[in-house]
């Protein structure tokens, strides 16, 4: 997620205002929409393949064919949502120099740099991907397993890299300016940021999250339709056990990271607390918004604000009246960072439960659990945690606001004056709608062929690209085939 | 701007140059691989109805399958290298030139989306969509980086950006640039196709693109012939320094284009593939020193440019790593595929 911004855009349409640049708004939009995107299949790129390695070596180990047809399939879900993740990718790079030229031009020579390091990971992670994909029927088993290795351990890289330099625009440093201008780099700095760690950290923990619940979701859905089988049982523990492990990591990292917030960034922190003025005994305020700088609606729990922040109810949060009026997020902001932060931790807790009820009905049982309630939530636990990743998203993006690189550039300096973006956004919005049903109506067609029977009938129609409505007869594709 | 950002630049003119080389290193390399790479949806989008289509289709589908992927990180590779070494170029170029950048970003888009999907469908009515939308953005995308790089060369881009959105595209140079990007991504696909429809030992197919092969490589040939005299009238120090300092690049190029094509009958697939790729080299690498030491028409200098040095030498780093660890692995996924170890059907 090469973030140089922000997003929220829908919910933030009204809170344009009127001294912005004409272009911010589309700008805006459309790098929340194509963000947005792009973040979905990032789990898929990090942590599906890892799932799909440890369906593999369970079927090399324990010669279970079972496992090796899930590591099979799962690998060629993966090649359609790398594939679509690479292209999505590419198109954010394009965007940082036609939507933000303010921030390459000005900041190019500090923050750019992790984004070429990430291109190494990249190209390797996309190299043996596809060794991986299409190395199934020709290499010998353990060799191909090992292919897929240094996809995961680059994936892990090139999340790291490109995590740098969104957190270097949260905690920017490393850097000397003189009349604005970049006069001095200090790489390590720049890379291992404040706030790099920790956001480096969760947002790998929430890949892996996101793509054991997606997995476990699916096969949950099945077990739910009847399909008990070896199969299913096996693709929704494989799933569901790497979530369930990761899952309180990432809600201790996550409050870790929350307190590394109040700290370092506490314009943000004020943001997610919905705080307008700053104070001890602060309460944890669920939901309500923030109208005409007065909180409305929320629930309000004495004190817990404070305690979380400090371990002490008489820890002192700075609250959005500590910022500088002319920099201060609008209450439209305020209120949109504030209620993802609140729909992030409520989706994480509610997956937490889901965990512990598993973890009863498995102790009580020893098998994977029957129990239609279970297997309902388990089935919707994919799509929450990918609520749950895009929330915490916008915490951190929108929570940055007005600011692209924090007490440096403001979001609309950062902006093209260039021509009108609206066409291009229109067009983006149009393209990514089409490529999103194509790749769903795509995973469908390809679920829905498995369970009716096998690879290889299948395959067999696979190798007609342009080719009529049944496969060529033999004097027609003769030359075609390859051996 | 200039002034602060020429005062720290030039204290290191030797990284700065050191940096735009590797830059365009990855510009060669974009060139080769993805040229290659949208030259075979050129074959695809030409290759006629389902059934006629269907064995150039599947030898292009085979070919690049694996590969595709991989070819297009150059791209990334590139725009990284830019943005990171010099910010000023890179923000000039896409401020300018964001209508081509544009479409051909969402040709990316279509292109891959398109070709994933249609390795996945079985039935022709969606195969037909998706392998319309991937052989259409295949000619599409890189007409759109050749007039990027036309307007480039040929100085159309203003150090401060904000250029003329439709002219600095849409001019003599740029056209001249992107037919030419098309001819050549459809020259170097054709001979590669040639050579691995001879290693799978299928002679039809191996007309089919030979005959191909040898029609692109006179096409852009007389592309490049026509070029010469429209430089002249439309980018004097372009067609200068082209004739001049360019110009043993660009015989090798000549030579060895023509030389793939007498070749292409022999026995040895792999000759004909080496000369194509050096006719192509050669002649983006012709671009490369005719431009030297601009990065922009003669008015943006390598050293003005330049980021500070701690940037440069990181970027030295990135791409050395490049060199250890990504060429080997893509040796290998090269290697792998050539000898058909790498199929994910039968």
């Amino acid at each position: 997620m090469p973030s140089s911004t922000h997003a929220a855009g829908f919910l933030l349409r009204a809170a344009a205002s009127a001294g912005d640049p004409p272009q911010l708004l589309p700008a805006r939009e459309q790098m929340a929409f194509t963000l947005g995107f792009h973040i979905i299949l990032v789990p898929f790129g990090v942590a599906l393949t890892a799932l799909m390695l440890i369906a593999n070596y369970r079927g090399l180990r324990h010669g279970d064919e079972q496992a090796l047809l899930l590591a099979q399939r799962w690998s060629k879900v993966a090649a359609v949502l790398v594939a679509v993740g690479a292209i999505t990718g590419t198109v954010l790079s394009f965007e940082l120099g036609i939507l933000w030229p303010g921030l390459m031009g000005g900041y190019g020579a500090a923050f750019g740099f992790p984004f070429a390091i990430e291109g190494i990971f990249f190209f390797l992670e996309a190299i043996f991907v596809s060794i991986y994909i299409y190395g199934w029927k020709r290499l010998p088993p353990w060799a191909h397993f090992w292919t897929g290795v240094p996809v995961v351990l680059a994936s892990m890289g090139g999340t790291a890299s490109v995590v740098a330099a969104n957190s270097w625009m949260n905690q920017p440093g490393g850097i000397t300016l003189c009349d604005g201008h970049v006069v001095e780099v200090r790489p390590a700095e720049v890379f291992f940021n404040g706030a790099f760690w920790f956001e480096t950290v969760h947002m790998l923990l929430a890949a892996y999250v996101v793509a054991g619940f997606t997995v476990a979701g699916v096969y949950a859905a099945g077990m739910l339709r009847g399909r008990r089988d070896h199969y299913h049982r096996t693709g929704f523990l494989i799933g569901f056990v790497v979530a369930a492990v990761v899952l309180p990591v990432q809600i201790y990292v996550g409050d870790v990271v929350a307190r590394q917030v109040f700290h370092s960034e506490p314009a943000k922190f004020a943001a997610l607390e919905l705080l307008p003025d700053t104070s001890t005994h602060v309460p944890e305020t669920l939901g309500g918004v923030l109208i005409d700088g007065k909180v409305r609606y929320g629930l309000r729990i004495p004190d817990v604000a404070s305690l979380l922040a400090g371990f002490s109810p008489s820890t002192r949060i700075r609250g959005l009246d500590a910022i500088a009026p002319a920099v201060r997020p609008d209450d439209a902001t305020v209120s949109v960072v504030h209620l993802a932060f609140d729909i992030m931790v409520g989706t994480a807790t509610a997956l937490l439960a889901l965990v512990v009820w598993f973890a009863w009905l498995w102790w009580r049982r020893r098998q994977v659990p029957a129990n239609r309630w279970f297997l309902g939530c388990a089935a919707l636990s994919g799509v929450v945690a990918v609520v749950c990743l895009e929330s915490g998203w916008v915490v951190t993006e929108v929570g940055r606001q007005p600011w692209t690189v924090v007490g440096l550039l403001l979001t609309r300096d950062a902006v093209a004056t260039q021509g009108n973006l609206w066409p291009f956004f229109s067009a983006v919005l149009a393209i990514y709608c089409a490529v999103g049903t194509g790749a769903v109506l795509i995973l469908r067609s390809l679920t829905r062929r498995w369970r009716a029977g096998g690879d290889e009938g299948e395959d067999e129609g696979l190798d007609v690209p342009y080719g009529p409505n049944r496969p060529l007869t033999d004097a027609h594709t003769e030359e075609g085939r390859q051996t | 701007m200039s002034d602060t950002v020429g005062v720290m630049g030039s204290s290191v003119p030797v990284l700065g140059d050191t940096v735009s080389v590797l830059l365009f290193i990855g510009v060669i390399a974009y060139a080769l691989f993805g040229g290659a790479d949208f030259g075979a949806g050129f074959w695809d989008l030409t290759a006629g109805g389902a059934e006629r289509g269907s064995g150039p289709r599947r030898l292009v589908d085979a070919s690049i399958g694996p590969v595709w992927e991989a070819n297009h990180i150059w791209l990334i590779y590139c725009l990284v290298m830019l943005w990171s070494a010099f910010p000023a170029a890179f923000t000039a170029i896409t401020t300018t030139l964001y209508i081509p950048l544009g479409i051909a970003a969402l040709g990316i888009v279509l292109r891959g989306a398109g070709f994933a999907f249609r390795k996945t469908s079985m039935r022709t009515p969606e195969q037909r969509i998706y392998g319309a939308a991937f052989a259409l953005s295949s000619v599409l995308t890189p007409y759109c980086f050749g007039t990027v790089a036309g307007a480039v060369a040929s100085g159309r881009v203003p150090t401060e950006g904000r250029g003329d959105p439709l002219g600095s595209w849409n001019n003599p140079t740029s056209v001249l640039g992107g037919i030419l990007a098309v001819s050549v991504c459809a020259y170097l696909a054709s001979v590669f196709l040639t050579a691995s429809a001879r290693q799978n030992r299928s002679p039809r197919l191996e007309r089919w693109f030979r005959r191909r092969a040898l029609l692109a490589g006179v096409v852009t040939g007389l592309v490049g012939l026509a070029g010469i005299f429209l430089l002249r009238a439309d980018s004097p120090r372009l067609f200068h320094q082209l004739s001049h300092r360019g110009l043993p690049l660009l015989i090798i190029s000549a030579l060895s284009g023509l030389i793939s094509l007498l070749l292409l009958r022999r026995e040895t697939p792999h000759a004909p593939r080496v000369l194509a790729a050096l006719a192509v080299a050669t002649v983006v690498c012709g671009w490369g020193v005719a431009q030297y030491p601009y990065l922009l028409g003669t008015h943006l200098g390598i050293a003005e440019a330049a980021a500070p040095a701690p940037t440069l030498w990181v970027l030295t780093g990135v791409a050395c790593a490049a060199g250890l660890l990504v060429a080997p692995s893509l040796a290998l996924l090269y290697i792998l595929q050539n000898r058909g170890r790498l199929e994910s059907r039968t």
